[in-house]
């Protein structure tokens, strides 16, 4: 077996800001370096590709205590939204793309792009409420055959 | 560090196959740069890339992101995958003869 990393299929699980973005990064930043990449929404990760939400996806400031903001002060209304605006303002500066532009970047440069189907049964949603750029709608089997012979991150 | 012969002319490169001095680059270098580096024959697209690396570089002292590439070099990110399928900021960078560019996206 070679070293050097070949394929990656990545999930996407969690619909936050912070939850979406390093799966992103890291699906972006494979095919850069030539690797071959996949990504599998699943559960609220499909907001990620979700044509009415992609564009409204928000930092988590309850429960995260990586922000160093008291519990009860991140659940005031507009905390969320005042964050998220905040780390975008931050983001755009060093060029990382808004989430509806970075994922169409990511389907341009070859990388497939796939939604969970038992999420989208349980959500009560169809094809026609991704991104065009969705290729399909998979079972977990047609998952790990996607992924067959390349590494599978969980985000 | 080692060095290549490229255009008849010997010049040193790093590890990757990444220029060292970038001003010892010269265009008649970029076709055996190319081949070696896998994307093969270079076409007006390929070249129209490869100019845009060296004007940026210039301007600014590092390469673009393909991000920045998509934007403003006139080739899509789509194209620019199928000109330079194994990464085109970094496969492109090397046959223009600048440094890899090191940002994360």
């Amino acid at each position: 077996m070679s070293d050097k990393i070949e394929k990656v299929s990545i999930i996407v699980s969690k619909g936050s800001l912070e939850g979406i973005y390093p799966a992103l990064i890291m699906a972006n930043g494979a095919r850069a370096e030539g690797i071959e990449a996949n990504l599998f929404f699943t559960f609220f990760g499909l907001d990620a590709v979700h044509k009415a939400r992609h564009e409204h996806i928000k930092l988590a400031t309850v429960g995260n205590p990586g922000l160093h903001l008291a519990t009860w002060a991140g659940g005031l209304p507009g905390v969320s939204t005042v964050m998220t605006r905040y780390l975008s303002h931050k983001m755009e500066e060093l060029d990382i793309p808004p989430i509806p532009e970075f994922v169409e970047m990511i389907a341009d440069t070859g990388a497939g792009l796939y939604a969970c189907q038992a999420s989208v049964d349980l959500f009560g949603l169809s094809k026609e409420d991704f991104i065009d750029q969705v290729q399909d709608i998979i079972t977990v089997g047609e998952f790990y055959e996607l992924a067959a012979g390349g590494q599978i991150i969980f985000t | 560090m080692s060095t290549k012969v490229y255009a008849g002319t010997e010049v040193p490169v790093n590890d990757e196959g990444f220029f060292v001095e970038p001003g010892q680059w010269s265009e008649d270098m970029a076709p055996e740069i190319a081949r070696e580096a896998g994307v093969g024959d270079l076409t007006d697209r390929h070249w129209q890339v490869i100019r845009f690396m060296r004007a940026e570089f210039a301007e600014k002292g590092t390469g673009p992101t393909v991000r920045a590439l998509g934007k403003t070099s006139g080739v899509s990110v789509k194209e620019l995958y199928q000109l330079f399928p194994k990464g085109p900021a970094k496969l492109a960078a090397r046959i223009a003869g600048i440094p890899k560019p090191r940002g994360c996206i």
